[in-house]
């Protein structure tokens, strides 16, 4: 048997937007990933699936990202945790995450330029990226839930 | 890591493949539903909504009957469970649904039904975050 932390009651709605946001971050990288793998894949429909691709990761993981990193500033100065080494994990991967994003971005746009081909090279590196984002965030969540240190 | 720590780091890595599959299967729902966007996203979708809803359900019980301030009879843990419980009832049409295009549901009641189950899982992380009664 574990005794539970119990939280005060003002931590609660920052901590919502926090994971709320991470949870939509992650969601939209899974579609990045889906689509863009299935681009890669086949020929029929690749434009297409790159283009989902392209707007989930502008419409869909920078705008989660804006909410999880707002949310995560947030709770960090309601708990005053700031130089807990497993806060120290989350802020690298979301500043360093942030940075893949942003190229993974770009080389989707730039695939959406090719025309009615797969999206080749450029798609093949939006896929790595997105696989390690994903891997990057599961550690961010394995190290957010059991506070290592 | 103690079972604690493994039962919440699975339960809430859960959640977030359960968010996952919804989101993957609202792109179909609200993004059209071409034959090429149905085959990349509707097995993962799937699957990560039945994986999620499966382990969020079974570690989320484990943590109630691990820890000694909740119970499962608690009223914020009965209430996620019928929240559980409508996110899968309207899930299960939905994802044969889109699963089957011999069994494509209305257009309309495909966003019916994904917007109950979007509005339940979101009650869900609520409830979760804010433990209402505990």
């Amino acid at each position: 048997m574990t005794l539970a932390a119990i939280r005060p009651g003002d931590w609660n709605l920052p901590l919502l937007v926090h994971v709320g946001g991470a949870m939509l971050l992650v969601a939209a990288l899974v579609v990045v990933a889906a689509a863009m793998g299935a681009a890669v894949r086949r020929g029929d429909g690749a434009l297409e699936l790159t283009r989902l691709a392209y707007r989930a990761l502008l419409l869909g993981v920078l705008p989660a990202y804006v909410v999880m990193r707002a949310g995560a500033e947030w709770i960090v100065s309601k708990e005053g945790v700031d130089d807990a080494s497993w806060v120290g994990v989350g802020y690298s991967t979301a500043d360093g995450g942030l940075l893949l994003v942003i190229i993974a971005a770009v080389l989707a746009w730039r695939a959406t330029r090719r025309g009615d081909d797969a999206p080749g090279g450029l798609g093949r590196a939006v896929l790595v990226l997105s696989g390690v984002l994903l891997l990057a965030y599961a550690v961010a969540i394995w190290a957010m839930t059991t506070k290592p240190g | 890591m103690s079972l604690y720590d493994w039962l919440l780091f699975l339960h809430v890595a859960a959640a977030f493949a359960l968010v996952a599959g919804l989101a993957a299967l609202g792109v179909l729902v609200f993004g059209g539903d071409a034959p090429a966007m149905r085959r990349a996203l509707v097995a993962p979708g799937i699957a990560l909504w039945n994986v999620g809803g499966i382990g969020v359900l079974v570690l989320g019980v484990g943590l109630a009957i691990d820890v000694d301030a909740y119970q499962p009879w608690d009223g914020w843990i009965l209430g996620a469970i019928v929240l559980w419980l409508i996110a899968s009832g309207v899930g299960g049409p939905l994802s044969r649904g889109l699963r089957d295009p011999s069994a494509a549901l209305a257009p309309e009641r495909a966003r019916m039904l994904f917007v109950v189950a979007a509005a339940a899982t979101l009650l869900l992380l609520v409830d979760m975050v804010f433990k209402p009664g505990a």
